[in-house]
């Protein structure tokens, strides 16, 4: 399903009513270590294909957001479950780490 | 634009810019700082020296054996690394040179300070990359941790974002002639509940802070890592058998990807790292 663009607006229903985990990367176009994490999450999002919601937080433009979940070091990798904040990465973090988080 | 950018005149810098130098490959290496090699009184157990031989001799043979061979280097500070397509900068305290690929093979530098609180509160209050994460503190006060132009050029990043920048030395008497507040007390920790929100000193005293940006001495190879998004297991740099990186085009030898802190180990890292890095240049 690819990877959504999540915003304050869709946050809610994309991320926290989701039925299935939610891996969430909050990234800013001006973060060099981010450049490097989003094609990592691209290849996640294709790998595990429907079993999990994958979206990327821009946190320049939500930051409403960013602040909510006190993001304070970008990228940040966030993995909700049920609705709930299951686990926070922090930095740029290996593909095989993240699959097994949100197993 | 060279080839090749070495970072680090180590055994491990030194023997990747031979391999790479004699596959071909315009090659720069740029050093600064005292290498853990120079620290070495004598070394007994490495091949070929029989009455052993002192760290400084061994040292200083390297970088004659690769100036020997047409490679040029120069001692200047390095302070960031920075990738745009398949190009990547390297910013000095002097210069800026571009290159293919990057070597970085700097030693073991640990950029996490052993004080109280920085482990509890990465990701919380605490970075190691102003800009990355200086836009997170707007309009706040924060202190940058450090004593040199490592830690100058992370206050001048944050300058212009956040309300005051205030440097930290930890004890280290340096001469102010920053733009900048500096503080020379020894740090006892660095508090907070959720998230930082003080730094309390040895004397007792303390100052209110949001966030603490950790930039000591110079910028080590952990330090650029963490910048340009290398992937890190701990302070040491992951790297694929042909010493890659996650990142297209650079590469990593010797202490800083960890393991045995060996002469030995980082000449033969720093030769797969020379050959691979060589033979990537020739292919983009």
């Amino acid at each position: 399903m690819g990877v959504l663009k999540i915003t304050e607006d869709n946050f809610e229903s994309e991320v926290l009513q989701s039925q299935k985990p939610v891996i969430i990367d909050f990234y800013a176009e001006w973060c060099g270590p981010c450049k490097m994490m989003s094609p990592v999450i691209d290849s996640i999002a294709e790998e595990l294909g429907e079993a999990v919601k994958v979206g990327k937080v821009n946190s320049d433009e939500n930051i409403e957001l960013a602040e909510k979940y006190s993001i304070m070091s970008i990228p940040t990798i966030m993995i909700f479950k049920n609705g709930n904040l299951d686990k926070t990465f922090v930095g740029v973090t290996d593909k095989s780490t993240i699959i097994e988080a949100v197993k | 634009m060279f080839d090749i950018i070495i970072i680090g005149a180590g055994p491990a810098g030194i023997s990747a810019g031979l391999y790479a130098k004699r596959a071909g490959a315009n090659v720069l290496i740029l050093y600064y700082g005292q290498s853990n090699l120079q620290r070495a009184s004598k070394i007994d157990n490495y091949y070929g020296f029989e009455n052993g031989i002192d760290g400084e001799t061994l040292y200083k043979s390297g970088i004659n054996q690769a100036e020997n061979l047409g490679i040029e280097i120069y001692e200047e500070e390095v302070l960031n690394i920075t990738k745009k397509d398949t190009e990547f900068a390297i910013e000095t305290t002097e210069n800026r040179y571009t290159s293919k690929a990057v070597i970085i093979a700097t030693g073991n530098k640990k950029s996490r300070p052993n004080i109280d609180g920085v482990l509890e509160f990465e990701g919380k209050g605490i970075s190691y990359c102003a800009i990355c994460d200086g836009f997170f503190y707007r309009n706040k006060n924060v202190v940058v941790i450090g004593n040199g132009k490592f830690a100058l050029s992370e206050a001048n990043n944050l300058k212009n974002i956040v309300n005051k920048v205030t440097i930290l030395t930890n004890g280290d008497h340096i001469e102010n002639n920053f733009d900048f507040d500096v503080i020379d007390k020894k740090i006892k920790a660095i508090c907070g509940e959720q998230k930082v929100n003080s730094i309390e000193f040895a004397d007792g005293t303390s100052i209110d802070t949001s966030g603490v940006f950790i930039a000591l001495g110079e910028a080590g190879g952990s330090d650029f890592a963490k910048k340009i998004g290398v992937l890190l297991n701990g302070d040491n740099i992951v790297v694929d058998d042909n010493m890659k990186t996650n990142i297209d085009g650079l590469y990593a030898c010797g202490n800083s990807t960890g393991g045995l802190l060996q002469v030995c180990k980082a000449v033969y890292e720093g030769a797969k790292a020379g050959l691979a890095c060589a033979s990537y240049t020739k292919n983009i």
